[in-house]
């Protein structure tokens, strides 16, 4: 096992995929020359050149919808947004042309494509550069969506997405670009579709993803000092949804709370309740409670920043809730 | 700014006679069909949104005709005529505006949405512009494979008002895409006049802000277009500059079937004199000049394209609904969820 940073994980993700595959290609802002607004790509102009790392005007629409069109005739694009706010930007391609081309061309034309980029808040970046937009994406039919917490489940999620012949949503943390973990050696791919258990616990399941899944960790040490076992489930992958993980992991706490950077309504949260209600609710001995990004713009005074961002107090004070500890 | 008016072309050679057949056959066609697809709207077989082409066919014939067979074609919502013009059977485009198992989208898509993987044509796109960007990717793809095909983008008027034909183009030309961009100027945006719309009257104009060459072509001669879009082929293709075309055309029609052709935008005499530079009208007046065509052949002709598209509506109106899985079929890839 190689210790590396999430960034540079998913730098070897792309270096390697581009090795692998001529039909891979980077487009986005800053992609090459600058190397990468956050360095996600450095390194990639030297070695494969122009033609497959290719800087864009800002014209998040245009460049979006150029590599919708390079899928469609047989690339496999990775389009980096240099954060999610600005994919807003390009919602009509993303939404609109590659998550419904294969069905309502019946089946012909396929785009297999990622869009990639960090998402969610970062410190004191103001309302429009600090949302999570993974459930805007999660409600459409035709994309996955992926949002890898650690450094080996980057590496190994994004090789699965370029690998996909489906339009993959790959959002990645702003926060966590610089956090180091173990990464296998060698090659290997995580399989979409299939959430983890990053801490295993009986007393109650903190279902989670992306940046959350540190908050979670953080919650799940305070509790286990006085004596509570808490489950993380890092979701890895909105949609597909991993329901079966998901319910096996309540089946034996009995008791859930879920974890979310974003805002409250019809939130991913929303989506995780329902299916445990109606697939295990007589396993549940609480109602689960969710702990999400207050339903506010974020605002930029670091105090009120703090105050609307998830916490592990709040997903510990949660806890006590559902295990009736309050 | 170039602006073609006038064929360049000799038309007495035999292979004349034998293209000026072939572009008046195609245009009937399209205007046959499109005449029984509005009566089939009129009956309720064809549902929800059903733009026509009537008026415009000289655009998509002359322009689609010289292409290859790997070149590829991108269109909006007004795509019935293109997808004829580029080889889809009568009977695939009709069973599609039917919602037929057997359209060329699988009854999926509809009148907006109609492919055909093999024969190049990536839709049918109904968000205004939207597909531009989409068809500059596909002559990214080319170049970027080192090929010499062609991507040809057939838009209306109004999409070069919006963002996405503004940064389809910048990208085309700065990175020299082979890349055809079609203007159709009808004259409306729905009932919206060009002038009410944009602020320079001449759209090809537009090309000086990409440094992009453009020419603003008579859109209802379609020797006239066959030229000019053999032109920009010609660009694409050996040199792999992109060109924007501006195709001055008229419908018709209203904008869709639900509205009616004059009334409140425009008067009965404007589409009266329209129909004077009709395009059918005009080459078949051409080729009885040259002594090519008679009105018996004229009628032999018309008898024919009107018997494919009789074929074409009772294939329709007798194929299947998709199954009833076809539902959830195609959301995913194969193998995928």
């Amino acid at each position: 096992m190689a210790v590396m940073t999430y960034r540079d994980a998913l730098n070897q993700a792309l270096r390697e995929e581009m090795h692998r595959d001529d039909r891979v290609f980077l487009m986005g802002e800053e992609v090459a020359e600058y190397d990468g607004a956050y360095k996600v790509s450095r390194g990639l102009l030297k070695e494969f050149g122009a033609r497959r790392v290719v800087d864009t005007p800002i014209a998040e629409l245009g460049f979006a919808g150029i590599g919708v069109g390079a899928a469609m005739v047989g690339l496999r694009p990775v389009i980096e947004m240099m954060t999610w706010n600005f994919a807003l930007l390009a919602i009509d391609q993303i939404v609109n042309a590659a998550a419904k081309m294969r069905y309502m061309s019946g089946g012909q034309l396929g785009v297999p494509i990622v869009f990639r980029g960090p998402g969610g808040a970062a410190l004191q970046l103001g309302a429009q550069h600090s949302q999570s937009f993974e459930s805007w994406y999660a409600h459409v039919p035709g994309l996955k969506v992926v949002m890898p917490a650690t450094p080996a489940d980057a590496k190994g999620l994004l090789k699965s997405a370029i690998r996909d012949d489906n339009p993959v949503i790959f959002i990645e943390g702003e926060m966590l670009y610089n956090n180091k973990g173990e990464v296998p050696e060698g090659e290997y791919t995580t399989p979409i579709g299939s959430a983890d258990i990053k801490r295993p616990g009986r007393d109650v399941t903190f279902v989670c993803h992306a940046k959350t899944v540190s908050v979670a960790l953080k919650a799940a040490e305070q509790l286990a000092a006085e004596g509570v076992e808490a489950e993380v489930l890092d979701l890895r992958t909105i949609r597909p949804l991993d329901i079966e993980a998901i319910l096996s992991s309540v089946a034996k706490t009995n008791r859930c709370v879920v974890v979310e950077e974003g805002w409250p309504f019809a939130g991913v949260g929303a989506e995780v309740v329902d299916v445990i209600q109606r697939e295990a609710f007589d396993a549940l001995d609480a109602p689960i409670i969710r702990v999400t990004g207050a339903d506010v713009p974020m605002p930029y005074n670091k105090q009120l920043e703090k105050a609307a961002k998830a916490d592990p107090a709040k997903v510990v004070a949660a806890a006590k809730q559902v295990l009736y500890l309050a | 700014m170039a602006t073609s008016t006038r064929p360049e072309r000799k038309e007495s050679s035999a292979d004349a006679a034998a293209l000026h057949r072939q572009y008046l056959r195609h245009m009937l066609l399209i205007r046959r069909f499109e005449e029984k697809a509005g009566e089939a709207y009129s009956l309720g077989k064809i549902g929800g949104f059903c733009h026509l082409y009537i008026g415009q066919e000289a655009v998509a014939v002359g322009a689609i005709t010289g292409l290859r067979p790997d070149d590829y074609v991108t269109s909006a919502y007004r795509e019935h005529g293109q997808a004829l013009a580029r080889g889809i059977p009568p009977r695939a485009v009709m069973a599609e505006l039917f919602g037929k198992a057997t359209g060329c989208s699988h009854g999926k898509g509809g009148s907006m949405h109609l492919f055909d993987a093999n024969l190049g044509f990536l839709g049918g796109h109904g968000i205004v512009g939207s597909h531009i960007p989409i068809a500059a990717g596909a002559a990214f793809a080319i170049k970027y494979r080192g090929g010499d095909q062609v991507s040809v983008c057939f838009f209306g008027e109004a999409a070069a008002n919006i963002g996405a034909f503004h940064e389809a183009l910048n990208m085309a030309s700065l990175w020299d895409l082979p890349a055809v961009f079609i203007c159709e100027n009808n004259g409306y945006g729905m009932g919206t006049a060009v002038a009410r719309a944009s602020a320079v009257q001449q759209l090809s104009v537009r090309g000086n802000a990409y440094d992009m060459p453009a020419e603003m072509v008579d859109g209802q001669d379609v020797a006239v277009v066959r030229e000019a879009v053999d032109r920009a082929v010609a660009r694409a293709r050996k040199e792999s500059k992109p060109t924007l075309l501006e195709l001055r055309t008229y419908r018709y029609v209203g904008h869709s079937m639900s509205d009616a052709a004059h009334g409140t935008y425009r008067t009965k005499d404007e589409v009266e004199e329209y129909r004077r530079r009709d395009p059918i009208k005009l080459l078949a007046e051409r080729m009885r000049n040259a002594g090519t065509l008679d009105d018996a052949g004229y009628a032999a002709l018309d008898a024919e394209v009107k018997a494919e598209v009789e074929d074409a509506y009772a294939f329709a109106e007798s194929s299947p609904d998709p199954d009833p899985a076809a539902l959830y079929a195609d959301v995913y890839a194969p193998g995928g969820r």
